[in-house]
């Protein structure tokens, strides 16, 4: 490899190749595709969180202007079309598998939340289908909603689904009961505190949208849609709904506007347009408006959970035992069984070396939007409970929390947890000792005290965190119940002229794989970047692949290009030994030139690319024309991305507003392909973390059940005058796992940083918890209860 | 249906259109010029701001006809012979999107910025940034980018 020579290479900064078309105007987003002859559908939403249906009329709205139809689930029902399904399943501690209801793809004879889907009108234009919508006269009975996580599992709580009894879809447990129970029993000391996670709602800047297209002539059917996987897009409407053969459906996700994960899942509104324009016979275009993406994207976290933490008098951790409450919604949304339960319960021994860990999780229904993986994905709930717990434990002990996190880090690899995983790389405490020296921690009294002198209160916490990412080996998540293997693919095609197209199973909404990919591509080959094409997002194009989430698509997703970039390398040389009649083993290949050993006879990448297509005199049998190589790589073990963030606030006790004063994060992602980038993805993920802590709040009325926080207008988005800018540094263990040493970037800001922001709210005000979002009436609420205390200091 | 008339990056532009007909449904569904997004319902989102003579504006909260006779300059007209305008080149070379949705308004309310202010700092920035919203930066680089932006035009 030419590592840095070009400064290209693997390391360098490199400046983004997508950004051009982005800064002026010429990106493709999916509504910015129109198809010849397109029609336009809106979807009328339940308005309540629960009803029977007991008739619906779409006679005038059928006879409205404009309208080419109208369906409802009895359409659905009538083509026998499968449910939305969960390709996760769990299985409770009583070896029962978790109920399910069923999820139409519009309602039959029930809604469960305020938005589920009823109807579709499909019009020639969006005002026609949305006037023709309003004449759709829907006779409801209103029956009583369940809202409220904490009384959702009572005997007289309304059912959301008959196959669950008290609204419980799963008991789920991890780790040793019995073991735990003995650390506690041997405990010189325990603290407990109770924590909620609160409801998100995801919120990528472009709103959900598809065009349905159907050809008559071969039977295809197209999706163009805003999917961060759009091959699981096509599997799922294949082989579960029934919406067409595999090879019959392309799936297109071209340039998507972010996606934190709420594009992963397969939705009612993508699926109906694929099925039905096939029965209008022309393509329909759907695309959601930002109200409608605050009710029927899947939302995320919305946990309660009560934890106990065990030490001994010296402050080793001695076990954890942990019970949760989460909301699922009222259906069962594409991961979302998986995401409390393995990717949560197995990331709570944190760094720490926790000898007994016990977790119980119930997943319940409610009458709300589905809730599943929102950026980190059951890692920020591990994270959040678990530093929230340590940090509480060094105050009640009074120790230094820095000093209480050093005492308990595990220091030893491979660290197999009481959890599940096997942390096979790190050093915490590099990280930490970074992170206190980027913020001077030793001179926060200093500043406490200057802070005071002007009437504020400063406070300051840490949050030491570890994600598992690079999802994931096959075996190990089929052993857990997943649905599907989580490797990636790669096909690298070297053209005639030498120059490369990569297909990849992962999927760009932002992270900008059309640099870092190249990047490393060009790097190996010792080719420029502008020669190397990134191809991703369309199953015509690409052969199968996974697509991008937890954080895999370098660990992952860029291993499959390495191993396919290794079989180029292995065919390029065969053929340069041929047409330089020497020995394979004597071929050299560096900086894009082919040599053999030891004379002056070389062969450049482009004459060697030509000869491979022009295959005159390829011995035959021996060696076959072309050069294009295909790679599908499992990993061998998650990764482990770990670090620490460090967050200073100070508060306005007058009006309780908290001000981010300095907040610090320091990583180790491993290998870094590109920092320009990686920087970028710490500083969206820090961003959506300190919204979630101070910030948002997803909020239902807990008796009608309808969003209260349905537009930018009540729920409070991060925007620039909110923020600081974030000091970030980093430390490197490399991944053992994988071909390249990386771990993942894109989620620990949104994992590290609400129990780091919270931490130091705490320590600021003096008190023992604060729920998130803390705004500034719940500070100024806790500043008022803690008044005496606080004037006492 | 009337006519609406005006001039969209240098070149005369019109059609029949809906009284309704908001100026962002113009750009995008009658001139298809879709680098100008919708981001929203409520105004909030900033990802359709473009200029109307000279002034960054919400596309989204005004209608066509108001536009009538303005000239309206559109992220796809920013750029001069080729050249890119200095706020884009410094969204690139600070890495100031991501994504790329929310890009063309914040580009727009960029160089809108720099002209009223252009003794820039960061609180100013971030203050002025107030109606847009990006959920993939974090703001950090770009708040970089505007800055380095204003300097270099200085
Ligand atoms: S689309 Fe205009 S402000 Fe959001
Ligand atoms: S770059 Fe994605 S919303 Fe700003």
């Amino acid at each position: 490899m030419s590592d840095k020579a070009s400064g290209e290479g693997i390391g360098q900064p490199v400046r983004r190749k997508e950004d051009f078309r982005f800064i002026t105007g010429n990106g493709h987003y999916t509504d910015d595709i129109s198809r010849p002859h397109q029609t336009w559908t809106c979807f009328l939403r339940s308005p309540h969180a629960h009803a029977r249906i007991k008739s619906i009329d779409t006679s005038a709205a059928e006879a409205a202007p404009g309208v080419v139809a109208v369906f409802t689930g009895k359409h659905v029902a009538d083509d026998e079309l499968g449910g939305l399904i969960c390709g996760w399943t769990v299985t409770s501690k009583d070896g029962t598998p978790m109920k399910v209801g069923p999820h139409p793809i519009l309602a039959l004879d029930t809604v469960r939340y305020v938005g589920d889907h009823v109807a579709m009108v499909v019009a020639e234009t969006l005002a026609d289908a949305r006037a023709a919508a309003e004449l759709i006269d829907v006779d409801y009975e209103a029956l009583p909603a369940t809202i409220s996580l904490a009384t959702c599992q009572d005997e007289t709580a309304a059912q959301v689904h008959p196959e669950a009894p008290r609204n419980t879809c799963f008991e789920w447990e991890l780790g040793n009961k019995a073991e735990t129970e003995a650390a506690f029993a041997r405990a010189d000391r325990v603290v407990k505190l109770d924590l909620t996670n609160n409801r998100l709602i995801p919120n990528a800047m472009e709103p959900r949208a598809a065009i349905g297209e159907f050809d008559k002539g071969s039977g295809i059917y197209t999706l163009h849609t805003t999917s961060q996987n759009p091959h699981v897009a096509r599997l799922v409407l294949s082989a579960f709904v029934g919406v067409a053969p595999e090879h019959k459906l392309r799936v297109i996700a071209p340039d998507v506007g972010g996606g934190f994960g709420s594009k992963i899942f397969i939705y009612a509104e993508e699926t109906a347009c694929v099925w039905a324009a096939a029965k209008v016979g022309r393509p329909i275009k759907w695309t959601g408006d930002r109200s409608e993406a605050f009710l029927s994207d899947a939302h995320g976290r919305d946990h309660l959970s009560h934890a106990e933490l065990a030490l001994d008098k010296d402050g080793k951790f001695l076990g954890l035992r942990v019970k949760t409450i989460a909301n699922l919604g009222a259906y069962l949304s594409t991961f979302s069984a998986a995401v409390p339960t393995y990717l949560y319960g197995t990331l709570l021994s944190g760094q720490y070396d926790l000898p007994a860990i016990h977790v119980e999780v119930d997943g319940v229904y409610t009458h709300t939007a589905p809730v599943d993986a929102y950026r980190g994905a059951g890692r920020p709930e591990a994270t959040y409970l678990v530093e929230r717990m340590v940090e509480t434990a060094a105050r009640e002990i009074g120790m230094d929390p820095a000093e209480l996190r050093r005492r308990n880090y595990i220091r030893t690899f491979p660290h197999q947890t009481p959890v599940i995983m096997n942390y096979d790389a790190g050093d915490y405490e590099a990280s930490l000792d970074a992170a206190m020296k980027a913020i001077d921690y030793a001179g926060f009294p200093a500043r406490k005290s200057e802070a005071a002198s002007r009437g504020k209160l400063r406070g300051i916490g840490m949050s030491s965190y570890i994600e598992a990412c690079g999802l994931a080996p096959s075996a190990a998540v089929g052993s857990l119940g997943a649905g599907v293997g989580l490797w990636e693919s790669a096909e690298v095609r070297v053209n005639p002229t030498g120059n490369v197209e990569v297909m990849t199973g992962s999927h760009s909404h932002g992270q900008g794989h059309e640099t870092t990919f190249a990047q490393l591509v060009a790097s190996r080959l010792g080719i420029p970047m502008e020669q190397v094409e990134i191809v991703h997002g369309d199953t015509d194009k690409v052969q199968f692949g996974m697509g991008t989430y937890g954080s895999r698509s370098g660990a992952v997703g860029m291993s499959a290009i390495v191993k396919a970039l290794d079989k180029i390398e292995t065919k390029a040389k065969k053929i340069a030994a041929h047409l330089m009649e020497a020995a394979v083993e004597d071929i050299a290949f560096e900086n894009g030139t082919f040599t053999v050993r030891g004379t002056d006879k070389s062969l450049a990448w482009a004459e060697l690319s030509l000869a491979a297509y022009t295959a005159h005199g390829f011995p035959s049998g021996e060696i076959e024309p072309g050069l294009k190589e295909g790679a599908f790589y499992d990993p061998t073990n998650f990764t482990f991305p770990a670090g620490c963030h460090i967050c200073e606030v100070e508060i306005d006790p007058d009006t309780g507003i908290t001000k981010i004063a300095k907040f610090v994060a320091v990583d180790d992602f491993g290998t870094v392909i590109n920092p320009l980038i990686v920087e970028g993805q710490v500083h969206g993920g820090i961003a959506q973390g300190i919204g979630q802590a101070l910030l948002e709040h997803g909020v239902y009325d807990a008796e009608s059940g309808q969003l209260v926080t349905g537009s930018y207008m009540d729920y409070c988005m991060p925007r620039a005058d909110d923020l600081p800018s974030f000091t970030l540094g980093f430390t490197k263990t490399e991944s053992p796992s994988n071909p390249l040493g990386m771990k993942g970037c894109g989620e620990a800001g949104a994992i590290a940083s609400p129990p780091a922001v919270i931490n130091a709210i705490t320590d600021a005000l003096g008190i023992r918890d604060i729920e998130m979002p803390a705004t500034p009436a719940r500070v100024w609420s806790a500043l008022q209860s803690a008044a005496p205390r606080a004037a006492a200091e | 249906m009337s006519v609406v008339s005006m001039t969209v990056n240098g070149k005369p532009a019109s059609a029949d259109v809906e009284a309704r007909t908001l100026l962002v449904q113009f750009i995008r569904d009658e001139l298809g010029l879709t680098g100008t997004h919708v981001g929203c319902d409520t105004s909030q989102c900033g990802a359709c701001v473009v200029h109307v003579d000279g002034r960054a504006v919400k596309s989204c909260t005004m209608l066509a006809a108001q536009a009538e006779g303005a000239e309206v300059l559109t992220i796809e007209g920013l750029a001069k012979n080729g050249e890119l305008h200095p706020v884009q080149a410094a969204f690139r070379e600070h890495h100031g999107l991501q994504c790329g949705f929310c890009t063309p308004g914040m580009i727009m309310t960029a160089v809108d910025m720099i002209r009223r202010k252009p003794d820039l700092d960061e609180e100013t920035v971030r203050e002025e940034l107030d109606g847009n919203i990006c959920r993939c930066t974090g703001y950090h680089n770009i708040v970089k980018a505007i800055l380095a932006a204003s300097q270099e035009m200085r």
